[in-house]
Protein backbone atom coordinates (compact mmCIF):
# COMPACT_ATOMS: atom_id res chain seq x y z
CA UNK A 1 0.00 0.00 0.00
CA UNK A 2 1.55 3.28 -1.06
CA UNK A 3 1.03 6.61 0.65
CA UNK A 4 2.42 9.76 -0.95
CA UNK A 5 4.28 11.81 1.66
CA UNK A 6 5.30 15.46 1.13
CA UNK A 7 8.47 16.45 2.94
CA UNK A 8 9.17 20.09 3.97
CA UNK A 9 12.47 21.77 3.06
CA UNK A 10 13.82 21.54 6.60
CA UNK A 11 13.48 17.72 6.70
CA UNK A 12 14.76 16.94 3.21
CA UNK A 13 18.21 16.24 4.63
CA UNK A 14 16.65 12.96 5.83
CA UNK A 15 15.25 12.03 2.41
CA UNK A 16 18.31 12.74 0.29
CA UNK A 17 16.73 16.01 -0.83
CA UNK A 18 13.50 14.37 -2.01
CA UNK A 19 10.42 16.56 -1.80
CA UNK A 20 8.02 13.62 -1.93
CA UNK A 21 8.50 10.02 -0.85
CA UNK A 22 6.24 7.00 -0.45
CA UNK A 23 5.52 4.97 2.64
CA UNK A 24 3.08 2.40 3.97
CA UNK A 25 0.80 1.92 6.98
CA UNK A 26 -2.82 1.86 8.09
CA UNK A 27 -2.44 4.82 10.40
CA UNK A 28 -0.03 7.72 10.93
CA UNK A 29 1.93 5.90 13.61
CA UNK A 30 2.61 2.94 11.29
CA UNK A 31 3.45 5.23 8.40
CA UNK A 32 6.04 7.15 10.45
CA UNK A 33 7.62 3.88 11.66
CA UNK A 34 7.74 2.65 8.06
CA UNK A 35 9.31 5.92 6.85
CA UNK A 36 11.88 5.84 9.62
CA UNK A 37 13.05 2.45 8.33
CA UNK A 38 13.85 4.02 4.97
CA UNK A 39 14.85 7.47 6.25
CA UNK A 40 16.37 6.99 9.72
CA UNK A 41 15.89 9.93 12.05
CA UNK A 42 12.86 11.39 10.30
CA UNK A 43 10.38 10.07 12.87
CA UNK A 44 12.40 11.62 15.70
CA UNK A 45 11.83 15.07 14.22
CA UNK A 46 8.05 14.57 14.24
CA UNK A 47 7.42 12.68 17.48
CA UNK A 48 8.42 13.77 20.99
CA UNK A 49 10.35 11.41 23.29
CA UNK A 50 7.02 10.93 25.11
CA UNK A 51 5.47 9.62 21.90
CA UNK A 52 3.21 12.54 20.99
CA UNK A 53 3.11 14.60 17.83
CA UNK A 54 5.67 17.41 18.05
CA UNK A 55 4.14 20.87 18.40
CA UNK A 56 6.66 22.27 15.89
CA UNK A 57 5.11 20.35 13.00
CA UNK A 58 1.75 20.06 11.29
CA UNK A 59 0.87 16.78 9.60
CA UNK A 60 -2.12 16.50 7.28
CA UNK A 61 -3.92 13.52 5.75
CA UNK A 62 -5.17 14.93 2.47
CA UNK A 63 -6.73 18.26 3.50
CA UNK A 64 -7.15 17.62 7.21
CA UNK A 65 -4.80 18.39 10.11
CA UNK A 66 -4.23 15.05 11.90
CA UNK A 67 -4.85 16.81 15.23
CA UNK A 68 -8.52 16.65 14.17
CA UNK A 69 -8.23 13.01 13.08
CA UNK A 70 -6.91 11.35 16.21
CA UNK A 71 -3.30 12.48 15.81
CA UNK A 72 -1.02 9.41 15.49
CA UNK A 73 -4.07 7.14 15.27
CA UNK A 74 -5.31 8.95 12.15
CA UNK A 75 -6.39 6.36 9.58
CA UNK A 76 -4.63 6.33 6.23
CA UNK A 77 -5.66 4.54 3.05
CA UNK A 78 -3.95 3.68 -0.18
CA UNK A 79 -3.76 6.74 -2.41
CA UNK A 80 -3.91 9.26 0.45
CA UNK A 81 -1.45 12.13 0.53
CA UNK A 82 0.26 12.96 3.82
CA UNK A 83 1.77 16.44 4.01
CA UNK A 84 4.28 17.51 6.64
CA UNK A 85 4.78 21.25 7.23
CA UNK A 86 6.68 23.18 9.88
CA UNK A 87 4.18 24.83 12.22
CA UNK A 88 4.60 28.58 11.91
CA UNK A 89 4.23 30.13 15.34
CA UNK A 90 6.01 32.28 17.86
CA UNK A 91 5.53 35.65 19.45
CA UNK A 92 6.83 37.98 22.07
CA UNK A 93 5.98 35.66 24.95
CA UNK A 94 8.48 33.08 26.23
CA UNK A 95 7.87 29.52 25.08
CA UNK A 96 7.47 28.02 28.55
CA UNK A 97 5.04 30.74 29.58
CA UNK A 98 3.09 30.40 26.34
CA UNK A 99 2.86 26.63 26.72
CA UNK A 100 1.58 27.01 30.28
CA UNK A 101 -1.02 29.62 29.35
CA UNK A 102 -2.17 27.77 26.24
CA UNK A 103 -2.22 24.42 28.01
CA UNK A 104 0.17 22.56 25.71
CA UNK B 1 28.29 38.34 4.38
CA UNK B 2 26.85 34.99 3.37
CA UNK B 3 25.05 32.27 5.28
CA UNK B 4 25.36 29.13 3.20
CA UNK B 5 24.24 30.03 -0.30
CA UNK B 6 22.19 32.95 0.93
CA UNK B 7 23.15 36.58 0.77
CA UNK B 8 22.48 38.04 4.19
CA UNK B 9 20.31 40.97 3.27
CA UNK B 10 16.58 41.25 2.77
CA UNK B 11 15.78 43.17 -0.39
CA UNK B 12 12.08 43.94 -0.50
CA UNK B 13 9.75 46.30 -2.30
CA UNK B 14 8.67 49.28 -0.25
CA UNK B 15 5.01 48.66 -1.05
CA UNK B 16 5.20 45.18 0.50
CA UNK B 17 6.72 46.63 3.68
CA UNK B 18 3.93 49.22 3.77
CA UNK B 19 1.32 46.46 3.39
CA UNK B 20 2.93 44.41 6.18
CA UNK B 21 3.03 47.43 8.51
CA UNK B 22 -0.59 48.24 7.64
CA UNK B 23 -1.56 44.66 8.52
CA UNK B 24 0.34 44.87 11.82
CA UNK B 25 -1.33 48.20 12.67
CA UNK B 26 -4.77 46.82 11.79
CA UNK B 27 -4.41 43.81 14.10
CA UNK B 28 -2.70 45.73 16.95
CA UNK B 29 -2.73 44.99 19.92
CA UNK B 30 -2.92 41.38 18.70
CA UNK B 31 0.12 40.03 16.89
CA UNK B 32 -0.23 39.91 13.11
CA UNK B 33 1.49 37.33 10.91
CA UNK B 34 1.93 36.38 7.30
CA UNK B 35 4.13 35.38 4.42
CA UNK B 36 5.69 36.96 1.37
CA UNK B 37 6.06 34.34 -1.35
CA UNK B 38 8.56 34.48 -4.18
CA UNK B 39 9.88 32.21 -6.92
CA UNK B 40 11.85 29.22 -5.55
CA UNK B 41 15.55 30.08 -5.22
CA UNK B 42 15.06 33.72 -6.22
CA UNK B 43 15.26 35.21 -2.71
CA UNK B 44 12.86 37.82 -4.11
CA UNK B 45 9.73 38.43 -2.03
CA UNK B 46 6.89 39.19 -4.47
CA UNK B 47 3.45 38.16 -3.24
CA UNK B 48 2.19 39.35 0.16
CA UNK B 49 -0.14 36.91 1.92
CA UNK B 50 -1.55 38.16 5.26
CA UNK B 51 -2.44 35.15 7.45
CA UNK B 52 -4.88 34.71 10.31
CA UNK B 53 -3.33 34.61 13.76
CA UNK B 54 -5.20 31.54 15.02
CA UNK B 55 -4.27 32.49 18.60
CA UNK B 56 -5.64 36.06 18.38
CA UNK B 57 -3.19 36.96 21.10
CA UNK B 58 -1.16 40.01 22.07
CA UNK B 59 1.87 37.84 22.84
CA UNK B 60 1.65 34.76 20.63
CA UNK B 61 0.88 33.87 17.04
CA UNK B 62 0.24 30.69 15.15
CA UNK B 63 -0.76 30.21 11.53
CA UNK B 64 -4.11 28.48 11.25
CA UNK B 65 -3.02 25.00 10.13
CA UNK B 66 -5.73 24.62 7.48
CA UNK B 67 -5.03 28.04 5.98
CA UNK B 68 -1.32 27.26 6.04
CA UNK B 69 -1.79 24.04 4.07
CA UNK B 70 -3.83 25.88 1.45
CA UNK B 71 -1.24 28.68 1.14
CA UNK B 72 1.76 26.32 1.10
CA UNK B 73 0.10 24.19 -1.63
CA UNK B 74 -0.65 27.30 -3.65
CA UNK B 75 3.01 28.35 -3.39
CA UNK B 76 4.04 24.84 -4.45
CA UNK B 77 1.75 24.99 -7.49
CA UNK B 78 3.24 28.36 -8.48
CA UNK B 79 6.86 27.21 -7.89
CA UNK B 80 7.10 29.66 -5.01
CA UNK B 81 8.46 29.38 -1.50
CA UNK B 82 8.04 31.49 1.64
CA UNK B 83 10.80 34.09 1.15
CA UNK B 84 9.64 36.16 4.13
CA UNK B 85 7.74 35.02 7.22
CA UNK B 86 6.68 37.99 9.31
CA UNK B 87 4.94 38.72 12.55
CA UNK B 88 4.51 41.66 14.85
CA UNK B 89 5.47 42.26 18.45
CA UNK B 90 3.00 44.77 19.80
CA UNK B 91 4.62 45.88 23.07
CA UNK B 92 8.27 44.85 22.76
CA UNK B 93 11.24 45.22 20.46
CA UNK B 94 11.23 43.49 17.07
CA UNK B 95 13.75 40.82 18.03
CA UNK B 96 13.10 37.05 17.87
CA UNK B 97 11.95 35.62 21.18
CA UNK B 98 13.02 32.15 22.24
CA UNK B 99 9.60 30.97 21.07
CA UNK B 100 10.25 32.44 17.62
CA UNK B 101 13.61 30.68 17.47
CA UNK B 102 12.20 27.33 18.60
CA UNK B 103 9.58 27.37 15.88
CA UNK B 104 11.68 28.73 13.01
CA UNK B 105 11.26 25.90 10.50
CA UNK B 106 11.81 27.44 7.08
CA UNK B 107 15.57 27.51 6.51
CA UNK B 108 15.32 29.66 3.37
CA UNK B 109 13.07 32.31 4.90
CA UNK B 110 13.88 35.78 6.15
CA UNK B 111 12.14 36.22 9.50
CA UNK B 112 10.82 39.76 9.52
CA UNK B 113 9.65 41.32 12.77
CA UNK B 114 7.65 44.51 13.06
CA UNK B 115 7.08 46.27 16.36
CA UNK B 116 3.95 48.38 16.64
CA UNK B 117 4.70 49.51 20.21
CA UNK B 118 5.12 53.08 18.96
CA UNK B 119 1.95 54.34 17.26
CA UNK B 120 3.86 56.60 14.85
CA UNK B 121 6.99 54.68 14.01
CA UNK B 122 7.03 51.02 13.00
CA UNK B 123 10.32 49.31 13.87
CA UNK B 124 11.31 46.68 11.34
CA UNK B 125 14.12 44.14 11.59
CA UNK B 126 15.00 41.03 9.61
CA UNK B 127 16.73 37.84 10.72
CA UNK B 128 17.92 34.46 9.56
CA UNK B 129 17.20 31.72 12.05
CA UNK B 130 19.07 28.47 11.44
CA UNK B 131 19.56 25.67 13.98
CA UNK B 132 18.77 27.98 16.88
CA UNK B 133 21.19 30.66 15.75
CA UNK B 134 19.88 34.14 15.00
CA UNK B 135 21.67 36.48 12.57
CA UNK B 136 20.35 39.93 11.94
CA UNK B 137 20.57 41.26 8.39
CA UNK B 138 19.94 44.66 6.84
CA UNK B 139 16.67 45.45 5.10
CA UNK B 140 17.08 47.07 1.71
CA UNK B 141 14.02 48.75 0.27
CA UNK B 142 13.43 48.99 -3.46
CA UNK B 143 10.78 50.87 -5.39
CA UNK B 144 8.86 53.97 -4.56
CA UNK B 145 5.86 53.88 -2.30
CA UNK B 146 2.41 54.82 -3.50
CA UNK B 147 1.95 56.92 -0.39
CA UNK B 148 5.24 58.68 -0.92
CA UNK B 149 4.39 59.40 -4.54
CA UNK B 150 1.03 60.79 -3.55
CA UNK B 151 2.71 62.80 -0.85
CA UNK B 152 5.27 64.08 -3.38
CA UNK B 153 2.47 65.19 -5.69
CA UNK B 154 0.72 66.95 -2.85
CA UNK B 155 3.55 68.71 -1.06
CA UNK B 156 6.76 67.99 -2.92
CA UNK B 157 8.28 65.84 -0.21
CA UNK B 158 8.75 62.20 -1.27
CA UNK B 159 9.53 61.11 2.28
CA UNK B 160 6.85 62.99 4.19
CA UNK B 161 4.88 59.88 5.16
CA UNK B 162 7.78 57.64 6.08
CA UNK B 163 7.41 56.24 9.51
CA UNK B 164 9.67 53.19 9.44
CA UNK B 165 12.74 52.54 11.50
CA UNK B 166 15.03 49.73 10.42
CA UNK B 167 17.37 48.06 12.87
CA UNK B 168 20.36 47.17 10.75
CA UNK B 169 23.14 46.36 13.16
CA UNK B 170 24.44 42.92 12.17
CA UNK B 171 24.49 40.73 15.25
CA UNK B 172 24.57 37.02 15.93
CA UNK B 173 23.07 35.56 19.08
CA UNK B 174 23.48 31.88 19.83
CA UNK B 175 20.57 30.52 21.84
CA UNK B 176 21.63 26.91 21.47
CA UNK B 177 22.79 26.54 25.05
CA UNK B 178 19.36 27.60 26.34
CA UNK B 179 17.28 25.01 24.48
Amino acid sequence: MAIDVRIPTILRSYTGGAKAVTGAGDNLSELLANLDGTYPGLRGRLITPEGGLHRFVNIYVNDEDVRFLGSLDAKISDGDTVTILPAVAGGAFGLAAAAAVLGR
Amino acid sequence: MRIGRLVAVLTIHREIIEAIVAHARRDHPDEACGVVAGPVGSDAPARHIPMENAERSTTFYRFDSTEQLRVWREMDDLDEEPVVIYHSHTATEPYPSRTDISYAGEPNAHYLLVSTRDPQTAEIRSFRILDGQVSEEPVQLVGESMDAMRSYEENGDPHAVQSFMFGQSPAAVDYECQR
